[in-house]
């Protein structure tokens, strides 16, 4: 653990340093002799199972075989726990979801709180990736310029991703609460009291702006960085040209941006997909259900309504991991493409 | 005039400030209050008194009227400023209200009572920051317990995660073998299925295992992070295979080669997987959730959820506990900061 803090060891004497290194040595050859016998009779190539071996069942136990469980759950009914005591039922749960009778009014479907979470979604997915996009960059241009205080604002700007999904919930319930500091502010500018948490359109409205909020400084790290790599030359030959900012930034960083730029769309699109414990522990999905998303119709659904539907939910999660699996591939996809390009 | 100007638009080299230097400026200072605001605010109001924090239009500082305790009566009473109709003011206490009529005395004469209109008296307020939101939160919050727990939880899986994921990102990044591939694309396509997804078989399993009320079964199924392989791999791909072969003609196992070669090299990478992980570890809350039912397993931000729901309107305890919270992990950011911003941008998105 001594080994993943460098500050520490370079503020400290000689003697801490020499007693964790004769420690780490210690420790080393005691670990080589135990392992020598296994590496005479594996041969050198085959240790890869064993470095690979600790992290694959933890793999395993605890992401793969769920998975597959996960599957079997979408095609089996009944309210059991257990997969073995549970009927196989086919397609039914998947033909739930799907029972309705015009699939853009989600009243005439059965399941209508599933159709209800998967349009909140897109439209919560489109906005939110958008706005969080646009409001990175302006903030990563901004922090790329030469300021005072520069560390100190890109501090700031990531405070947010540092809090939890309770704690950013809390902390924006208690500024937007009926007699919060936001409607403090709007009586004594003469406004009206605005009821922030119990409009439904304030709440959709505000659940972006939150995990937009809580999320942009990540992104903006990244496309920091991204704006860093770009060669100052580039700018100085520009200017030198006599282009302006608008041309400069059309022609030079949108460009060579580029390859950043779809690594965090696909990342924000991803994120924005799973959405779930901030807008829980904010609206709990309401009011009525104007704020539920997929994530939070499969939690309810399996987790906490009073029949636990396991096997609804876990069709809803398989449909829901198809369009993960999309993103992903584009992801990859979009990857392959950027690497050959500006990297 | 133009000189003060001057001097205020005075940057580090001899240019003046532009106009994008200046929108610059306000952007990120109206950002700074947008993004740090709500957290500043947070912690000003974990030192009001209950009474302050169901002011309207509430008050930024923590201000609470003063009170003085007068011989004959039992509770301290509060402190007016009494405006009276010849333009005098005089500093009086108040007994009773009724109606629009307050008694007030005077603390240096107890026994004459005053009756005043009450839109003639304005209250004495001083500046009080309630510490005791913190010292009865902590005693009725458990928050010894929940702290010790999250420490734990946090520390361990964190230790966990760093040495589980770079044995894997070793082997993955430096042998040829059969299934490495599958290995590797498996990882991958599991890197983005939430959690809350699989969390009913999830939780079969961990009733199976016996791990319920256990902190074993939040630490260890977290522990084979996709995104920690996938992260330390592609940085581990960097380090030169030369320098593999070389110790290996020395001599070097294959596990000293892992200890003394690998691990020191690819520390960015593992700085930014630490940080990470203590970052998802602290601020978990859906999984420890429905892994822990009893009190005394609880980690902090199940605690501080469960907290809300039993004391529904005190929210100075739940405001104050919050700020303790948080403190931990911004003590971390505060020291690993160089790492943060530096390290995702090199090492996590290439």
């Amino acid at each position: 653990m001594t080994r993943v803090a460098p500050p520490l060891q370079r503020a400290s004497p000689n003697l801490v340093n020499r007693v964790v290194n004769s420690i780490f040595e210690g420790f080393v050859s005691v670990i080589d002799r135990l392992m020598h016998p296994l590496q005479n009779m594996l041969g050198v190539n085959r240790m890869a199972y064993i470095f690979v071996l600790p992290n694959l069942i933890i793999f395993g136990v605890f992401i793969m075989l769920p998975m597959i469980l996960n599957f079997s759950y979408a095609f089996t009914g009944g309210t059991n726990l257990f997969p073995n005591e549970r009927p196989f039922v086919g397609l039914d749960n998947f033909a739930k979801l799907f029972a309705c009778g015009n699939f853009l009014d989600a009243n005439t479907c059965s399941e209508d709180v599933f159709w209800r979470a998967v349009g909140n979604t897109s439209v919560f997915v489109v906005a939110q990736v958008a706005f969080m996009v646009v409001i990175s960059l302006i903030t990563a241009m901004a922090l790329n310029r030469k300021i005072i205080l520069r560390g100190f604002f890109r501090s700031v700007f990531f405070y947010p991703v540092l809090l939890s999904p309770v704690v950013v919930a809390l902390i924006w319930k208690w500024l937007l609460q009926r007699d919060g500091l936001l409607n403090g502010i709007i009586v004594s500018l003469g406004g009206e009291r605005v009821p922030f948490l119990l409009d439904a359109d304030w709440a959709r409205v505000l659940v972006i702006l939150i995990s937009v909020w809580a999320q942009m400084g990540f992104f903006t790290l990244i496309l920091l960085a991204g704006l860093q790599s770009i060669p100052s030359e580039l700018y100085e030959a520009a200017s030198m040209d006599g282009a302006n900012g608008v041309q400069s930034f059309r022609s030079i960083t949108l460009p060579l941006l580029m390859p950043t730029m779809s690594v965090v769309l696909v990342l924000a699109l991803i994120r924005a997909v799973q959405a779930f414990d901030q807008v829980f522990a904010f609206t709990g999905g309401g009011p009525g259900t104007a704020t539920t998303y997929m994530v939070q119709y499969i939690y309810s659904t399996g987790f906490s309504n009073q029949t636990r539907e396991y096997g609804l939910a876990a069709a809803a999660s398989v449909i829901l991991a198809g369009a993960l699996l999309l993103f992903t591939l584009i992801q990859i996809r979009v990857n392959r493409s950027g690497n050959s390009g500006a990297y | 005039m133009s000189t003060i100007l001057s001097f205020l638009t005075r940057t580090r080299g001899t240019t003046r400030l532009s106009t994008t230097d200046v929108l610059t400026y306000l952007y990120l200072t109206i950002g700074t209050i947008i993004m740090f605001g709500p957290v500043i605010w947070l912690v000003l109001s974990s030192f009001k008194t209950p009474t302050g924090l169901i002011r309207f239009p509430p008050t930024i500082l923590p201000y609470q009227q003063e009170t003085i305790i007068v011989e004959g009566y039992d509770d301290p009473l509060e402190v007016y400023d009494v405006r009276f109709e010849d333009g005098s003011t005089r500093r009086l206490a108040q007994i009773r209200r009724v109606g629009i009529e307050a008694q007030m005395i005077d603390p240096a004469a107890p026994d004459d009572v005053i009756r005043v209109n009450i839109d003639q008296r304005t209250p004495v307020e001083s500046i009080v920051f309630a510490a005791e939101n913190y010292t009865e939160g902590v005693s009725r919050f458990n928050f010894g317990r929940y702290f010790w727990n999250s420490v734990v939880v946090t520390i361990a899986a964190t230790a966990l995660t760093l040495v589980v994921n770079s044995m894997a990102a070793f082997a993955l990044s430096k042998y040829q073998f059969r299934g490495r591939n599958a290995i590797f694309l498996l990882t991958l396509s599991t890197l983005m299925i939430p959690l809350s997804v699989i969390l009913i078989p999830v939780f079969l399993v961990i009733t199976q295992i016996g791990w319920n009320n256990n902190l074993l079964g939040v630490i260890v199924p977290g522990a084979a992070t996709p995104t920690g392989v996938f992260l330390l791999r592609q940085y581990m791909l960097t380090i030169p295979d030369e320098l593999l072969d070389s110790a290996r003609i020395d001599g070097a196992s294959e596990w000293r080669i892992y200890l003394q070669i690998i691990l020191p090299l690819a520390r960015p990478a593992l700085a930014v997987l630490a940080i990470f992980s203590i970052m998802w570890r602290w601020n978990d809350f859906l999984w420890p959730l429905i892994v822990l039912s009893r009190t005394e397993y609880f980690t902090l931000q199940v605690g501080l959820n469960s907290f809300q729901g039993e004391l529904q309107v005190q929210w100075n305890l739940i405001l104050a506990m919050t700020v303790l919270t948080l403190l931990p992990i911004t003590a971390v950011f505060a020291f690993l900061q160089k790492y943060i911003t530096t390290g995702i941008a090199t090492t996590g998105m290439k």
